[in-house]
This record gives structure tokens, C-alpha cells and sequence, in this order.
């Protein structure tokens, strides 16, 4: 068990989430919580995995899985803006209707045997940085360093610049957008899309590179519902979000792997020895997800910060409130 | 107030436009019944469409689930036992989402209302030749405690910490599957494989089968004692909600946390009782699955009742008589869906019935015209 390997793993592993968080964060900084992320996760992970077979391209693959879940996506979009029903239960609706329609269009996808897998590459010189190198920039697949760089133009975007702007006051207060002239409906919509089509992103970094194949609801194993728990955590920020979605990754690993060796810290592994203790490391990331939402909380309490003030409330022009 | 799609511009224009107005009269009663049936209808026509994309028969598909689950009288009755753990779980959900409280996290205290249930057998806090009534009353008991804990842990970080529900009952879904395959596979594992050793006939709920000799009819029908508990339990949930003051309380926390807040209803104490409560049906779908149903414990125990309990919830409207007529129609659904191929479609439908179901709650509180635009 190298800790230099697991943590490689581990920053692949948590791009998933890390594309996924931050797709949650658009939608939730415009005002719409979108809880369907799991659901659109799984057709951007069957949809690129589909389309990857048949094409033989895994590019096209992805640039499908980003049209799929964007458009799964537009389904919670129009029940939670424009038809103002309640976003969790519609995002919910999205989330079972995401994972059906995988199950249906992916049968018979778990036997069909290998694609061609994105590529995987080293960085010439940050490679040769001291751990560093090779946990963060050797032997990658390309979403990890195209996860790298998004990130940061994300905290800027939304920070920053004039339409990042506009994000925000969309889902801080609506109205006094609407009056400037923003047109919230335009944004909210576009937001949700923008958070499908990173939740498809996610999917396909599951299917495409991190762990290859499709294995129906067992693709995503809640990632998507950590995705919501960890957006939380960042408090609405990207950068929060990184760092909570590698050590998330990391975490997947070490439970993997740290079954593997016969001794541990000294002493006989027990994970080895017993290997049915392995359900209790089954336990760790969701129960490290309920440990981390009420760290967040505690903070969020404390700093009196929260989430954005028009989250899970639906604009209607014209009416009372926020 | 109208909303109208697109502003006035000068270019060509379809010639009609949707003007909506806000329903101020309540609408009738049959009226919101009627809506959901369309959109039953709407969903299997889209369903229709994807079975049919998919490369299937959505004729042959429907017709198979319809024959499969209502044809005949021991289908019916195996319909019924898929329904069972759906009505609790429905009823579950109709408690919680009364007050907006978002118990996600039914499966899980399903899962773990069948351990504690299992645990009364096996580990065992009874001996095997305990008397019928006694064993069941112990298990209902021990099934529906370990929901309720479970169920009481979100509970109690959302009443005291403000931590989001919906993650904490969902991780709790993870951790209770876990759980439950600890023991299966490492403590009551039969001979190696991943289930329990069978429980005494005496922890089983009574069949209508058992009756077969007095009443001939009811011969290898499935339908257990769970019916008439589910039956009892929507009677209590009903009064609770409907005719007590917890329940109205429960109802005005819902509609209003504010209003409720200030004419002194305890937000904390509300939370973490309903979310008990909610989980011990759940627990008791758990405990009436393993004793009326597997007589053992497993791992393939739910084919998703959780999440179907929380459609069937919103079907009904919240109302726990409307919910024992809708888990009838998912447990037919669950019923058929296990020949049916692809494997994921009772799954799709599902989902695509509750998309359309949350669409059209839209109707029930603004009114559609289709207008002729008119120069303005």
C-alpha cells in the first residue's frame, strides 16, 4: 500500500465529484437546488459509455454525456421555474427518472467489453516535482487536468465578472435582478443546464477513466447525493468544493486498497484477516458525508453564512418576498 | 397576472398564446383526482415512446405488467404482498412530507426495522418456542425501534445542528445496506451463503394460506398479516394527522413554519418525533417484509420500496387512505417489472410518473387558457 498511489487515485477518483459539485454550485447559486444530480450523473455515464462503443471516440462520448444529462436537466428546470413546483421533490422526480432511463437504454451495456478510454498522460517537469508530481500530474486522464484548471476559472466566474454577478443576485434576490433589467427566468434556466451538463461531465469521467465500464446504479454509488451534501460544505464556493472532492477521492481509495496488505501500522490488518470488516469501510464515505455536513453547518452558523437566500424558492414576478 | 412566453415584438407571430391565471376558488374535489389520473396516463404514454426507443413493445410490455399483476386471484394476492411494505412506507413519507420534513431515508430504516425484526430471531433475544403472538408483538416492536432510530438520527442533527435531511436520510440508506450485509455475510450467515438460517414458523406473520382449511379458496395466496397492520396504521396516521393536535401541528409546521413558530409549536421537538415516527413505519415495512414474506434475512430484500414509498406519498397526496389504493398500483408494478426486460423499466416508469405527477400540480393552482392573439 503506497500512500503516493492511493492519493494518485484518490485526485482521479474525486474529480468526479469535483465536476459534479461544482455543477451543483451554478444551479444553487441561480436560486434552483437541483437534486437530480444522481440521476443525471448515471445518463452521462451510460451515455458516454454508449456512445463511446459505438463511435469508438470517447470525445464525442463525453461531449454526448454533456448533452444527455443537460437535457435531463432541463425536465427539473421547467417544473421547478417555470412551472414553480417544489424543486426538491421535482429534483427528486429527476433523480429516479435519470436512473430509470439509464437502466432502460443501458441494458445489456454492462456485458459489452471494452472502449477506448480518454487518454491518460504525464506532465513534462510538474511531473517531476516532489510528491506533488506524482500524485497530481502523473499518468492523469485528461478530465483530472482539465478538472484542475476549471475549477479556479469557476471561483473567478462566479467572483469576479460581470455575469458571475448576475448569477449571484439571481439567487440572492431575484427581484431587485429582475428590476436591473437581468431576465432571472433566462439565467435560472441556463444555470440548471449548465449544472446538468457538468453532472454529465461526471458521469463520463466515471465511465471514461476513472473506473472504465458500466455497471448500472452501482456506476455512481450515491456520488451524486455526496455531490449535494459536499456543495454544502463549500459553502457555495469552488475552491471549498476542490478541496473537498479530493479528499472525498482519496478517502474511496484508501478504503479500497487498505484491504489489500497483510500488515497495517504494525500490526496484522484486520480488513485483510476479516475481510467482512470491509462493510464497516463501506460505511466510511457516507458516514464521513453526514460528519461533514455538520462541521459545515456548525461553520456556516457560526460565521452566519449560508446558503444563497433565494435557494428552493421559485421567482414569480410580480409577487411579495424574495 | 399573465405570463406570456414570448414579449411583443414585431416580427410574425403564432397566431395563439398560453395565458395563465392564478385559480383563486378552490378547485373541485374530483377535480385534482382526475388531474392525476392524466398524468398517470401522460407518463405511460412517455414511457410508451422510450420502451419503444429502447428497442421493446410498450404494447406487449404494459399488457404483460397488467396480466401479470392483476389476472388472476394468486397474482392479485402476490400483488398485494408487494403493496404491503409500499403502504407503510407510503405512510412513512405522507407523515413527514406533511411537514415539509424530507425523510429520503426510508430504505434504509426499512432495512434496518428488518434487522432489529431478524435480531429478535437471531441473535436471539427470544428463545424459538415462544408463543405466536408473543414473538410477532416483540418483533413489530424491535423492527419499528431500530427504524425509529434511524430515523431520529437526521431527526435530531436537523432539529439541533440544522443539518439538510435530505443528505443525512440518504447516507443513512448507504449505512443501513452495509450494516445489514455485515451480518448476512460474517455473523447469521447459513452455510456461507449471504443469507440467514430460515426463522421458526412462529416468528412468520400469519398467511391467508394458513386459513386454506377452513376456507379452501384462499389456498397458496401469499397476502399476509402486514395488510391488516398497514390498514391500521393509516387509520392511526389519519387521526394523528387529521383529528389531533400533534397532527395539526405537524400540518401548520408544514404550511408555515413561521406562523407555527410564533404561536409556540416546538420546531426541535416536531422534527425529531415525526422523523421518528416516520421512520418506525418504515421499520415496520422492514419487520413485516422479513416475517411475512422471506421468513429470513437477505440482502435482496427491497427492490427499491423506499424511493417507490415516496412516489406513492406524493400520488396520494399525502393522504394515508389514498395512499393504500396507490401502493396497490406500484406493487403491481414492482410485481410485473421482475420478468419484464429491460430490467429497468418498472424503475423509468416510476420516475417518469412522478415528473409528470409534480408537472401537473401546476394545473391545480393556475388556470390554462389557450388565447387568439389579438393586436395590442
Amino acid at each position: 500500500m503506497d500512500l503516493i498511489i492511493i492519493l494518485q487515485a484518490g485526485v482521479a477518483s474525486g474529480t468526479v465529484l469535483l465536476f459534479a459539485t461544482i455543477g451543483e454550485i451554478f444551479a444553487e447559486r441561480s436560486g434552483v437546488l437541483n437534486l437530480g444530480i444522481e440521476g443525471m450523473m448515471l445518463v452521462g455515464a451510460m451515455t458516454s459509455f454508449s456512445v463511446t462503443l459505438k463511435t469508438g471516440n470517447p470525445w464525442i462520448g463525453v461531449a454526448a454525456a454533456m448533452l444527455a444529462a443537460g437535457l435531463i436537466s432541463q425536465v427539473h428546470a421547467f417544473i421547478s421555474i417555470t412551472l414553480q413546483a417544489d424543486q426538491v421533490v421535482s429534483g427528486l422526480s429527476v433523480s429516479f427518472l435519470g436512473t430509470g432511463l439509464s437502466l432502460v437504454l443501458g441494458e445489456g451495456l454492462s456485458k459489452a467489453g471494452t472502449i477506448s478510454l480518454l487518454p491518460s498522460f504525464s506532465v513534462p517537469l510538474l511531473s517531476q516535482i516532489p510528491v506533488l508530481g506524482p500524485v497530481f500530474f502523473t499518468k492523469q486522464s485528461v478530465l483530472v487536468y482539465i478538472g484542475y484548471v476549471i475549477f479556479p476559472l469557476c471561483w473567478y466566474f462566479i467572483n469576479n465578472t460581470r455575469p458571475g454577478m448576475h448569477l449571484r443576485a439571481v439567487g440572492e434576490y431575484p427581484a431587485a435582478a429582475d428590476a436591473l433589467g437581468i431576465n432571472v427566468y433566462r439565467l435560472r434556466y441556463l444555470y440548471v443546464f449548465v449544472g446538468g451538463v457538468f453532472a454529465g461531465v461526471a458521469g463520463a469521467t466515471i465511465s471514461l477513466a476513472v473506473s472504465p465500464g458500466w455497471f448500472s446504479e452501482l456506476t455512481t454509488a450515491g456520488q451524486g447525493w455526496i455531490a449535494v451534501g459536499l456543495v454544502i460544505f463549500a459553502q457555495w464556493n469552488p475552491l471549498r468544493a476542490a478541496f473537498g472532492s479530493y479528499v472525498f477521492g482519496a478517502l474511496r481509495r484508501l478504503i479500497l486498497d487498505i484491504q489489500g496488505p497483510t500488515m497495517l501500522l504494525g500490526v496484522a490488518n484486520p480488513f485483510y484477516y476479516n475481510p467482512y470488516y470491509g462493510f464497516f469501510l463501506q460505511m466510511i464515505p457516507y458516514a464521513f458525508t453526514i460528519i461533514v455536513l455538520i462541521l459545515g453547518s456548525r461553520e456556516a452558523m457560526r460565521k452566519r453564512m449560508g446558503a444563497p437566500a433565494a435557494l428552493g424558492l421559485p421567482y414569480i414576478r410580480g409577487q411579495r418576498g424574495l | 397576472m399573465t405570463i406570456s412566453p414570448s414579449k411583443s415584438t414585431s416580427r410574425l407571430r403564432f397566431p395563439f398564446r398560453v395565458q395563465l391565471e392564478p385559480r383563486l376558488a378552490n378547485v373541485p374535489r374530483w377535480f385534482p383526482t382526475l388531474v392525476s389520473v392524466g398524468a398517470i396516463v401522460v407518463a405511460l404514454l412517455i414511457g410508451a415512446v422510450i420502451i419503444a426507443i429502447a428497442g421493446g413493445n410498450p404494447f406487449a410490455t404494459y399488457s404483460h405488467i397488467a396480466q401479470a399483476s392483476f389476472g388472476s386471484l394468486g397474482v392479485f394476492s402476490d400483488t398485494m404482498v408487494k403493496a404491503i411494505p409500499l403502504m407503510f412506507i407510503g405512510l412513512a413519507c405522507s407523515l413527514a412530507f406533511q411537514m415539509r420534513l424530507w425523510n429520503i431515508g426510508a430504505e434504509g430504516q426499512f432495512f434496518m426495522g428488518a434487522w432489529g425484526a431478524s435480531a429478535v430471531v437471531l441473535l436471539p433475544i427470544l428463545p424459538p418456542e415462544t408463543p405466536r403472538w408473543l414473538f410477532i408483538s416483540v418483533m413489530i416492536l424491535v423492527g419499528m425501534a431500530c427504524g425509529a432510530i434511524w430515523g431520529f438520527i437526521p431527526g435530531f442533527l436537523k432539529a439541533k445542528l440544522q443539518v439538510n435531511e435530505i443528505i443525512t436520510t440518504l447516507m443513512m440508506n448507504y449505512i443501513a445496506v452495509s450494516w445489514v450485509n455485515f451480518f448476512i455475510f460474517a455473523i447469521w450467515t447459513e452455510g456461507g451463503f449471504q443469507m440467514s438460517p430460515v426463522f421458526p414458523k412462529n416468528a412468520w406473520l400469519p398467511r391467508l394460506t394458513d386459513l386454506a382449511e377452513s376456507v379452501p379458496i384462499f389456498r397458496g395466496l401469499t397476502t399476509h398479516f402486514g395488510l391488516i397492520l398497514a390498514i391500521l396504521a393509516s387509520v392511526v396516521v389519519w387521526f394523528i394527522l387529521f383529528r389531533s393536535q400533534w397532527g395539526y401541528e405537524i400540518r401548520l409546521l408544514g404550511d408555515n413554519q413561521n406562523a407555527a413558530r410564533y404561536s409556540g409549536i416546538s420546531v426541535t421537538r416536531n422534527t425529531i418525533f415525526v422523523m421518528m415516527l416516520s421512520g418506525a413505519l418504515a421499520g415496520l415495512a422492514g419487520m413485516s417484509e422479513i416475517s411475512g414474506v422471506v421468513h429470513r434475512l437477505q440482502a435482496a430484500i427491497s427492490p427499491g420500496y423506499g424511493f417507490t414509498g415516496i412516489i406513492v406519498a406524493w400520488l396520494a397526496k399525502l393522504n394515508p387512505f389514498g395512499v393504500i389504493l396507490v401502493s396497490i398500483l406500484f406493487g403491481a408494478l414492482i410485481l410485473a417489472g421482475r420478468e419484464i426486460q429491460p430490467s429497468g423499466i418498472p424503475k423509468m416508469i416510476q420516475g417518469i410518473i412522478l415528473v409528470c405527477l409534480i408537472a401537473s400540480d401546476f394545473l391545480l393552482r393556475y388556470r390554462v387558457h389557450i388565447v387568439r392573439r389579438t393586436e395590442e
